[in-house]
């Protein structure tokens, strides 16, 4: 799981009310290299969440990523590396994300966040 | 047209392999030639018996993709998701047919089945091609945050008219078990699908007969959404129609004035379609215009 994908999960357990971003507990995680794309970077960068992912990049021990970023940032080479870099290149192999309002684990297993709902949670609220 | 068109779209792209595993558990023995020599076979590295294999249906929806390759290629999608990816099949193909000249594409896949996904991955792996992969009903937990972000979904449903309890099982019997007319899974990735796709989304999904396609275009329609058949198939088993819809201004507009307008200009629409669909079926497999 690309940290692009921890963005982009969300806790949607019934009842709550906000369920992102998804505390990120990691066991085991790997560094990918992706091949570097600047237009991917700048169509997404008003869709990220910057906090969940500075924090989310701090927690898989990469601290280069500035605390606040505006679209100004998107012309420098170097923000741009480094943003690709905590997007795309860090992967989460196992651990788990756990709702910030209810503190329910997601797993995360070989790579593959499981976001399944039991029953009584809301399977089938879409 | 012939099945010949699809053979110049096909052989228009490298192809991968030429491993048929997952072409083997196909019945019909026509079906099965002309796959071999006419798209990218992906090979099947690993299978599970709780995992639906590809097939006539899989081989539909990828040759849809194959057609309008050219088309998705000038849409240069950010983001393309599969729901249901099962063995990867689908996903794996889309991803290696856009390659190179879709840098900027990023690739999602979910399962409801956890052994599916981790065929998915494998199948990706193996193919050198990279796709989120995420264990997910349809799309949940992504789909709050990817609202309005994703510019091309592929769905090959669980369609198969089954009895309601059986939706949503455990394994393989989620791959196919479509509930009455095989329409309740279909009924609930629609509006998840309008949800999450881009003001310039686009959807392709496999359709039998019994699930009415016709009417499930009504649904897209009042929506917004246009439509048109890309891939039509009959199987010994089944009719397939693969479906591309996409967000159509016109439709909104023409729906406001839904007022003003004669009852006739809708009925005519209908017609059309009618006319389109008889048309394609009357050969075994077609590409029709544009009906919506
Ligand atoms: C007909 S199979 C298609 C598999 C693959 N895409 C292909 O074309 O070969 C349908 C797939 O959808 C999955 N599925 C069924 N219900 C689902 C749901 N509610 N959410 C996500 N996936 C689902 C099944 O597990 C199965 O893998």
């Amino acid at each position: 799981m690309r940290l692009l994908t921890h963005n982009m999960l969300s806790s949607n357990i019934k009842g709550v009310s906000n369920g992102f971003p998804l505390r990120l507990e990691v066991e085991k995680f790997i560094e990918k290299e992706v091949e570097f794309n600047a237009d991917f970077l700048r169509n997404m960068f008003p869709k990220i969440e910057w906090k969940a992912l500075v924090d989310a990049a701090k927690t898989l021990g990469y601290a280069d990523l500035p605390e606040e970023a505006d679209p100004s940032l998107l012309d420098s080479d170097d923000f741009l590396k480094k943003y690709h870099h905590a997007l795309l290149e860090l992967h989460v192999e196992e651990g788990v994300l756990i709702c910030p309002e209810t503190g329910r684990k997601f797993p995360v297993n070989k790579g593959v966040p499981n976001m399944l709902l039991h029953e009584d949670e809301g399977f089938w609220r879409l | 047209m012939s099945m010949d068109h699809n053979v110049e779209v096909g052989s228009s792209y490298a192809v991968s392999s030429t491993v048929t595993k997952d072409v083997e558990g196909c019945r019909n023995p026509q079906v099965r030639s002309k796959i071999s020599s006419r798209i990218a076979q992906i090979r099947l590295v690993s299978g599970h018996p709780e995992v639906y294999e590809p097939c006539d249906d899989s081989f539909a929806l990828v040759d849809a993709l194959l057609a309008d390759r050219a088309n998705l290629i000038d849409h240069q999608p950010n983001m393309c998701l599969e729901i249901g990816s099962g063995s990867g099949y689908v996903i794996t193909s889309l991803a290696i047919m856009l390659g190179s000249e879709c840098p900027g594409t990023h690739y999602f896949a979910t399962d409801i089945n956890p052994h599916a996904v981790e065929v998915t991955c494998k199948t990706l792996n193996s193919h050198g091609v990279h796709a989120e992969v995420v264990c997910s009903n349809i799309a949940s937990g992504l789909q709050s945050r990817l609202a309005g972000m994703v510019d091309v979904i592929v769905v090959n449903p669980p369609y198969v008219p089954t009895p309601e309890e059986e939706v949503g099982s455990e394994g393989i019997t989620a791959a196919w078990a479509g509930g009455e007319n095989g329409r309740t899974v279909i009924d609930r990735i629609l509006p998840v699908v309008d949800m999450l796709l881009s003001s310039r989304g686009w959807l392709y999904m496999v359709t039998l007969a019994a699930n009415n396609p016709l009417q499930i275009c009504q649904v897209m329609r009042e929506k917004g959404y246009a439509s048109r058949i890309v891939v039509q198939r009959s199987t010994e088993e089944e009719s397939l129609r693969i479906i591309k819809f996409w967000r159509d201004a016109d439709i909104e507009s023409h729906d406001s004035n839904k007022v003003k307008s004669l009852s006739g200009s809708e009925s005519w629409l209908l017609q059309l379609s009618r006319m389109s669909l008889w048309r394609s079926s009357s050969s075994s497999n077609n590409r029709v215009n544009e009906f919506s």
